[in-house]
């Protein structure tokens, strides 16, 4: 999986490239600006303290974290016991939360801005996570993302309709998490339409080389999310090769969703991340109707 | 001339803190151990026996009671050190401070009725005390009435419940009330039950009886506020639990009530916290969020009870104890860093801070730890709970029906959207006040606090990381108080359980895996840096050269996103001039947050009532004719009123002979 998170930012940037025309940077770009980055010195701020120079390798090792949590191919996380979405969930907040308090850190307006937007949407974006993995849990009788992914199969239609909703949840989730397009855009040359990018615009050297990986191992990880869903309960030597294949695919689709997608007006963005948690909501009814619980 | 100097006084209060702690203690580590201790006191002609009863459930809030207010006295004298020349008011102050503590000792034990409404009533007195202090102040004198006023509006609730158990049975021990249980009809016993439950809500804050609180806590000593919203609001939770351990009800009903109180009491008040400008108000607005949390555990636990689910009833319980524990520590240490905060500035107001961090690092890395485990993350001490409670509500969501899966899906979708804004919350609170630039010059040099006041907190500290990296040990502490709620449960499926509360242990591992993972990435990045150019800068700031402190994020810009999207629910006052003219003068805005539900609840009736009863203002006219004629008025009335009742059974007696 690690491997995959070198190449995942690549494709995208490809995709991107491709679909709007150009020739793209080649998919080993972005992993050749992080090592050149890590090679680097730093510049701090004369305003920062201790938790500007702490909090991206917080931020990296909660992802690091939360990745050891999850299964893959029958072979279980690292760490796996009920409940443990909980867990996984929760560890990304510490880092997040780091995250938001090294952008405060600065004293910089444009920072401040983007930690403000980045605490509230995924704030908003947390409910639908836990209703989607509550509801998986509600189908498959498990707590865990190991025997939930294991027990997870697609029988009826209305299973099909289910993973298609989840997997696209999922896909938002991604996008809000990763600060992309239908969000926040990462590309953009005006700080006042940033998110993420917005909060380290002071990070340097190696701090920011950690920040860029960090976001590649995220993206896989939500990529992992998805695969679960699919080939949860597959043996480890069909799931590995379709792993990455899924990961290509994720990567591309996302890359296609930023080429063809503007960004929504910040005012409007709440609204779009609360439609998620509306959506998970369906999810949870129609396990209800699914196992009947209605009716008891 | 004083019998003692004040300077002995501090001493002789922290000996008679540590006389009374140990003595409670030796008591509950027994009962935590399995020996509840019990006292039969002979007690007076008017109260009957008054048993004194240390049972598991008593021994868990001692334990936690004793351990507050110990960190507060030490904490305490230091702060006070300020007001070393109000001699007469300190020792008040003090002798207040130990009343309350032993009152609160006494209604964890105290097993009668009207010697448990003693208690109460002196704990409520003796903390308004603590509360108004700086009695100067007539903020401080308004906060305390409106606190000593609703403490008694709950006193009455329990009185009427009180009586009509005693009514019913005539008896005054707590045996009665399980008895009383037993005589009646079930929706009495819920409806006696929901009385407890009101007059219990006004001490621990539930919605709609908070409003006391967030006036309470800025308006006291910042000890006193820690003690107040670490244990006293616990007293409420532990009457709640009390009650539902002797009266036998029905469990679904009244844990539906509570579970949905507590996730709108949670909300609301996280909600609310999030848009405060006081740094105090922001904490006890915070103290209702987290009594919503401990509400979520023990409606949880209801509803497993009812529904015969054993490991959902224990883990919900264990939840709720665990975080009424964390929660009285986390509480406590924001509370003494906004103290440290408040010595250093003399404000508590966050807009007026910022870079603390550098004059204060002491405070602000034990103000880091209390956030990160308010907020509940992971490795402190705040995850375990909230972890408890939601494997509680994920259980129930898995074997129940339909009324238990939407009570589930409420209270997940509850909890997590409160961790959601708690971080909000924390991350405004901790940047602004100890990060970026100073946005404000104070006249006087910000020191940081002395090592009296740091040692308690780093006590703290230490104990709400050891929480977070062994909970198994402080779980394992709990069984006993589990129990004594689920004991009478059919629990065919013990190993379900002690597998969920095992849990918590492999949390502790990927909790201390975390730490070293971080650890052995900050050391990589130490080694690899170690030998890089590192320069020191300006904050970049897109090419504009002059920045100054007044261009930074404030607090109120941090939140305004969030402020617009809630708008529609809560209520703000904005004052604003803006800028006009080629020559503007001043502009200003202004936003005050106000609290719907005291708008509506409180002040609205008040205002009618006042309204209403100022008709009758001519009676009170200052001649004195008019009152000793309302005193002849009264004797006659008096001597009327057996006269009229003769009458009244002259005629019946009339009508009957014809």
């Amino acid at each position: 999986m690690i491997i995959a998170s070198l190449f995942i930012s690549g494709i995208i940037v490809q995709t991107k490239s491709i679909t709007s025309g150009r020739k793209g940077p080649g998919i080993m770009q972005p992993m050749k600006d992080i090592v050149k980055l890590l090679k680097k010195g730093s510049v701090y701020s004369k305003t920062t303290s201790w938790i500007f120079q702490l909090a991206p390798t917080i931020y990296f090792s909660s992802i690091l974290m939360a990745m050891s949590m999850l299964p893959l191919g029958g072979s279980r996380g690292l760490f796996s016991f009920n409940g443990d979405f909980v867990f996984f969930a929760y560890i990304l907040a510490t880092g997040k939360f780091f995250n938001i308090i090294s952008a405060l850190d600065t004293g910089s307006s444009f920072e401040g801005m983007g930690a403000s937007r980045e605490a509230l949407f995924s704030m908003l974006a947390e409910p639908a996570f836990f209703i989607l993995m509550g509801s998986l849990a509600l189908l498959t009788g498990f707590t865990s993302f190991d025997a939930i992914f294991q027990s997870l199969h697609f029988g009826s239609y209305i299973t099909y309709a289910l993973g298609i909703i989840a997997t696209f949840i999922l896909l938002m989730l991604t996008m809000i998490e990763n600060s992309r397009m239908p969000v926040d855009d990462p590309k953009t040359h005006l700080e006042l339409t940033m998110i993420h990018e917005a909060m380290i615009l002071d990070n340097s050297g190696f701090d920011l080389g950690l920040i860029f990986q960090a976001t590649n191992l995220k993206f896989v990880l939500y990529g992992m999310l998805i695969v679960n869903m699919f080939i949860g309960n597959l043996p480890l030597y069909t799931t590995i090769p379709l792993f990455f294949v899924i990961q290509m695919a994720f990567g591309i689709s996302i890359g296609l969703i930023e080429s063809f997608i503007a960004r929504y007006r910040m005012g409007h963005n709440a609204q779009f991340v609360l439609i998620l948690s509306s959506l998970s909501l369906l999810i949870l009814f129609s396990v209800l109707l699914i196992s009947n619980k209605f009716n008891s | 001339m004083p019998i003692i100097e004040i300077k002995h006084k501090s001493i002789l209060l922290i000996i008679t803190e540590l006389f009374i702690v140990i003595f409670s203690s030796i008591f509950t580590i027994q009962a935590l151990t399995g020996n509840t201790t019990r006292i039969l006191l002979v007690g007076t002609i008017v109260t009957g026996v008054v048993p004194i009863v240390t049972d598991p459930l008593a021994a868990w809030f001692i334990l936690i009671i004793n351990f507050t207010f110990f960190t507060g006295a030490i904490y305490g004298v230091n702060y006070m050190k300020a007001f070393h020349a109000q001699k007469a008011q300190l020792s008040l102050h003090w002798i207040s401070y130990l009343l309350t503590h032993i009152c609160l000792l006494a209604v964890c034990v105290v097993q009668n009725m009207l010697v448990f409404l003693l208690v109460w009533e002196i704990m409520a007195i003796s903390s308004f005390v603590m509360v108004i202090f700086e009695s100067e102040k007539p903020k401080t004198i308004k906060a305390g009435i409106n606190y000593l006023i609703q403490s008694h509006i709950g006193v009455l609730i329990l009185t009427i419940a009180f009586g009509w158990v005693y009514i019913k049975s005539g008896s005054f021990l707590f045996d009665a009330i399980r008895i009383f249980a037993h005589t009646v009809s079930a929706s009495e016993s819920f409806g006696l039950m929901l009385l407890f439950f009101t007059g219990f809500a006004f001490k621990s804050g539930f919605i709609p009886f908070h409003t006391w609180l967030p006036y309470a806590h800025p308006a006291a000593p910042a000890h006193v506020s820690g003690v107040m919203s670490g244990v006293l609001i616990k007293i409420g939770i532990y009457g709640i639990l009390r009650m539902l351990f002797l009266l036998p009800t029905n469990y679904v009903a009244i844990g539906v009530v509570i579970l949905v109180v507590s996730v709108i009491t949670g909300i609301y008040g996280v909600m609310l916290a999030i848009v405060q400008h006081n740094l105090k108000t922001l904490l006890a607005y915070h103290s209702i969020e987290n009594i919503g949390i401990i509400g979520i555990g023990i409606g949880v636990g209801c509803l497993g009870i009812g529904s015969e689910n054993f490991p959902m009833a224990v883990i919900g319980f264990a939840g709720a104890l665990l975080h009424t524990l964390n929660h009285s520590l986390f509480k406590s240490l924001l509370f003494y860093g906004a103290g440290n905060v408040y010595q250093a500035t003399h404000s508590v107001n966050i807009e007026s801070f910022g870079g603390l961090i550098k004059r204060m690092p002491h405070t602000a890395f034990l103000f880091l730890i209390a956030s990160l485990a308010i907020c509940g993350l992971p490795p402190f001490n705040g995850f375990i709970s909230e972890f408890l409670i939601y494997s509680g509500l994920i259980s129930g969501w898995i074997h129940g029906s339909f009324i238990y899966v939407f009570m589930s899906v409420f209270g997940v979708f509850g909890l997590s959207v409160i961790g959601g804004l708690a971080i909000l919350c924390f991350t405004k609170a901790f940047g602004t006040i100890f990060l970026g630039t100073p946005r404000h010059t104070f006249d006087h040099e910000i020191h940081e606090s002395n090592c009296m006041a740091l040692i308690p907190m780093y006590v703290i500290a230490t104990l709400i990381v050891a929480i977070g990296i062994f909970p198994f040990y402080f779980v394992q502490a709990l069984w006993l108080p589990i129990q004594q709620f689920t004991g009478s449960m059919p629990n065919e499926n013990m190993l379900a359980v002690l597998t969920s509360l095992n849990v918590v242990q492999q949390i502790g591992i990927a909790s201390l895996y975390f730490i070293a993972l971080a650890g052995v990435v900050w050391f990589i990045r130490k080694q690899l840096t170690k030998d890089r150019v590192i320069t020191y800068n300006e904050t970049w700031g897109c090419g504009y050269v002059a920045p100054n402190p007044k261009m930074q994020y404030t607090a109120s810009s941090f939140v305004r996103t969030y402020r617009k999207l809630a708008e529609s629910i809560l209520q703000f006052h904005k004052y604003k001039k803006e800028i006009k003219g080629i020559f503007p003068n001043e502009a200003f805005q202004t936003i005050l947050p106000l609290d719907r539900i005291e708008t509506y609840l409180i002040n609205a009736p008040l205002k009618r009532i006042r309204y209403w009863l100022n008709r009758f203002s001519f009676l009170q006219n200052g001649s004195l004719q008019f009152y000793i004629l309302y005193g002849l008025l009264f004797i006659m009335v008096l001597i009327t009123i057996p006269f009229i009742g003769h009458f009244y059974h002259f005629m019946v007696h009339l009508l009957n002979t014809f």
